[in-house]
């Protein structure tokens, strides 16, 4: 080889090295509809927030790529007497400011996450109390026996307590009061990445942490998120190029992303399930022309909303068949799930009116609902479908569809008489279904998010047992049967699953959790 | 009224009307988009805002004339199977409504805050003229947005739902009262110097009185003018805060709401939720927009 032509070859060689270097480092860029409300992990219990913010802090086990239960700050952990769980934690971590991580650092994230303020209560509601045994060993000690604890317990992230005690931020944000502190815009946590800015409904940036504990399986260097509220400026920001990824793809949109040579369309279904909530507590509802009387409590009353709720034309026309119809409060695969028990009353809207008729509302009644329009996939179009299916059996709904930063706090104060809500078991468990959603609601959690605070004992009983029921069978049998109570008393009204819609350029890998969360440690772009 | 109309068709304007095709062209398309509004409970096919008739399985039929259209459903329907030309009707009467109202609104509060000024004139004169300055360097859109904002804090959002054709013509109304209060305070400046002004201060007349018994009838001309023109402005105006989402509900879509919507699925093909409503949009406000545009100079002696 003559010195010139090879003088050119390694040119060439170092260009195509330099051009492989420069497509393993890269910047993600991903939109959702909705922003991530707070930086602070228990300001609000919610999927978008938990996944975003799982990139940043870490629980004491975290999820697998196949949604397992998979060490994260706790390296192992056993059950030492029915009641005491032995935690070991990971040695050598360091929160992003530097700072070590310790057993003093769970315990303060014990104690802010289940004080006042805290959105996430309801995971550390069975716990009595956690004891530090040495800097690096903790034991857990629950209240009753609680087989499922670590999964329970991975969408509770630790906080450093110095950084938070300097920053004095030692109690969570209130989503009912909503005001903000340190941590809602600012995180140091011990994960993969780090928050580099942010800017509140505009755009939230992460860089990847040098020295996280684990091997980096992404080749992200810089993780940019924006909210895109508009679904048609969603779609033209992927086309363009502008964003890597979406969530979700407007369903109307979805063969057009499939069609465009440089994207692709991940489909799967989500074990969110989709229902809507009725006041049942208050003797008066706060929003309907009813006065004197809670139509709500009637059982029948609810049967004819359940009725008049053509959730086919719901599912082929609004979810244009992404999604699966369902009975239950709980997808197929989440455990505890009770398929005999899947199936729903039919869709009559002769016998809704009958039965309201009967109820004492032969004309019908009015009430207000409370809907989203940025969090779940069509949410507002659900409602709207919903109201004029209610209209044609004489119900008139007053619907109120409005961004998650109103909807929330509105509805988790339990200002609403009637409101669409979703909801993924952060267990996978049926158990956390029963104990946040359909429980009575009291001190501890159990109900947290039972905005209607609809109330069975024996459902009580049941969950309280459920809880620390080691025999597979008899608790799949208890679950069953307390779904069953929740059935027959028509305590919500369950829609559908819907199905997890991400739309990306194909050149960007992801891995698609069923629960909805986008880890970016397993995110590569070419 | 038929006497009426023959006089305006022999007047001046009517002259004016005859000679310039386009404004003729205009006076019918405006006639018939605001007679079609204003008689939509008669001639649309359904009643969009009747939750309880719409059907979810006919959401999304294409126009009547195309393969999957149906004939109940002439311009086809929007996802919730709403009817893209009741829709069309209903909204372009709301548009209408709040544009008119918020034209009244402004030309009320321009009117007379030119009037005061121009006639009292001094501090007060300054102090009103550099607030309508102020208003001025912003734009109209944002003032709408900022005055819909502080009615939807004030506001819960069920009241806000009830009550929000009467903000968006508040929001607009006073965006707009600058124009006429410039040019009313203009007018006035000149007219107050005249005899017929002079006379009714020596007779002992009240300033109120002078200025809407004598003056207001001497500067409503370029009022006029000034009111069709922002008619059509206000009109847009409204589609766009309600496209943007600021405006009139889902249940109650106004032109700009039913855009909206339809923006949605331009991508997927569905293109009649947007397209339809949005010519019916340019066909009213450029209508009234070139009858303003005539109006102007006609009513505008050097150009006769």
């Amino acid at each position: 080889m003559k010195p010139a032509i090879r003088r050119g070859a390694l040119i060439v060689a170092a260009c195509v090295l330099a051009a492989s270097v420069g497509a393993h480092a890269a910047t993600f860029r991903f939109a959702d509809q909705g922003d991530v409300m707070s930086m602070d992990p228990y300001m609000l219990n919610e999927s978008l927030l938990l996944g975003f913010m799982g990139n940043v802090y870490e629980g004491l086990t975290g999820f697998g790529k196949g949604l397992e239960t998979a060490p994260a700050l706790a390296t192992d952990w056993k059950q030492t007497a029915p009641t005491v769980w032995r935690f070991n934690l990971r040695k050598g971590v360091k929160f992003h400011d530097g700072s070590p991580f310790t057993a003093d650092d769970v315990i303060f994230s014990y104690e802010r996450a289940r004080g006042d303020g805290s959105d996430v209560k309801l995971y550390l509601a069975p716990i009595r109390e956690i004891r530090k045994i040495d800097a690096t060993t903790i034991d857990i000690i629950t209240t009753d026996p609680y087989p499922i604890l670590p999964q329970a317990i991975s969408n509770w992230y630790i906080l450093s307590k110095s950084w938070c005690e300097k920053n004095n931020t030692l109690r969570p944000v209130d989503v009912r009061k909503g005001t903000e502190n340190y941590a809602s815009n600012h995180a140091n946590g011990t994960g993969p990445f780090a928050l580099k800015s942010r800017e509140p409904g505009v755009k939230t940036v992460l860089v990847p942490n040098p020295d996280w504990w684990g091997k980096a399986e992404h080749n992200v260097t810089e993780a940019v998120f924006t909210p895109i509220a508009n679904d048609a400026t969603r779609v033209a920001a992927l086309i363009s190029g502008e964003i890597d990824m979406m969530n979700p793809v407007p369903l109307q949109d979805v063969p057009r992303v499939q069609a465009a040579a440089n994207l692709k369309v991940i489909q799967g279904p989500e074990m969110r399930t989709i229902f809507l909530g009725m006041d049942q507590k208050r003797d008066e509802l706060l929003y309907s022309n009813i006065k004197g009387r809670n139509p709500f409590k009637d059982r029948r009353v609810r049967q004819a909303f359940y009725q008049a709720i053509d959730i086919e034309a719901i599912r082929s026309r609004i979810m244009r068949n992404a999604s699966t119809p369902s009975g239950l409060m709980v997808a197929p695969t989440i455990r505890g799930f009770a398929p005999e028990l899947n199936k729903r009353l039919p869709h009559d809207a002769e016998a809704a009116k009958k039965l309201l008729a009967e109820a004492g509302y032969p004309a019908g009644f009015e009430v207000g609902m409370n809907c989203p329009n940025d969090r779940y996939v069509n949410d507002a179009e659900i409602c709207q479908a919903v109201a004029s299916m209610l209209a044609k059996v004489g119900v008139k709904v007053n619907l109120v569809a409005e961004p998650k930063a109103l909807f929330f706090p509105k509805v988790i104060k339990r200002d609403a008489s009637f409101y669409l809500f979703g909801w993924t078991p952060a267990s996978l468990d049926s158990h956390n279904a029963l104990f946040a959603l359909m429980a009575t609601p009291g001190e501890g959690g159990q109900g947290q998010s039972n905005l209607g605070a609809y109330s069975n004992p024996k459902l009580d009983a049941l969950t309280r047992q459920i809880a620390s029921e080691v025999d597979q069978t008899r608790r799949n049998a208890m679950i069953a049967e307390a779904f069953k109570l929740h059935q027959d008393d028509i305590g919500h009204i369950p829609l559908h699953q819907q199905m997890l819609t991400w739309g990306l350029r194909k050149t960007v890998d992801v891995v698609q959790l069923a629960n909805s969360f986008n880890y970016l440690r397993w995110v590569t772009v070419k | 009224m038929l006497q009426v109309a023959a006089r305006l068709w022999n007047s001046d304007l009517g002259w004016s009307l005859r000679q310039s095709p386009v404004a003729i062209v205009a006076a019918i398309v405006a006639f018939v988009c605001i007679g079609a509004a204003a008689f939509a409970p008669w001639l649309a096919p359904h009643d969009p805002f009747d939750l309880a008739s719409l059907d979810l399985l006919d959401a999304l039929s294409p126009p009547a004339w195309l393969a999957e259209g149906k004939a109940s459903y002439p311009l086809g329907t929007d996802d919730q199977g709403r009817d893209v030309l009741s829709g069309i009707l209903y909204g372009a009467r709301i548009s209408l409504l709040v544009g008119i109202a918020s034209v009244l609104l402004s030309m009320v509060i321009g009117v007379t805050v030119g009037l005061v000024s121009g006639y009292v004139g001094g501090a007060v004169d300054a102090i009103v003229m550099r607030v309508a300055d102020v208003q001025l360097s912003f734009p109209a859109i944002l003032i709408a947005l900022l005055v819909d904002g502080i009615a939807r804090v004030a506001l819960s959002g069920e009241m806000h739902s009830t009550l929000a054709l009467w903000v968006l013509v508040l929001s607009i109304g006073l965006s707009g009262w600058v124009q006429y209060a410039r040019t009313v305070r203009g007018s006035t400046l000149v007219e107050r110097r005249k005899e017929y002004v002079q006379a009714a201060q020596l007779i002992g007349r009240g300033a109120g009185g002078i200025m809407f018994r004598h003056l207001l009838p001497n500067v409503t001309g370029p009022v006029l003018v000034i009111g069709t023109i922002h008619l059509a402005t206000a009109i847009i105006t409204e589609a766009t805060l309600s496209f943007l989402g600021v405006g009139m509900p889902v249940t109650t879509p106004s032109l700009g709401t039913l855009i909206r919507i339809g923006n949605d699925f331009l991508f997927s093909g569905d293109w009649w939720m947007s397209l339809f409503p949005g010519a019916a949009l340019v066909l009213l406000a450029l209508s009234v927009n070139l009858l303003g545009d005539w109006l102007r100079d006609a009513l505008n002696p050097r150009l006769r």
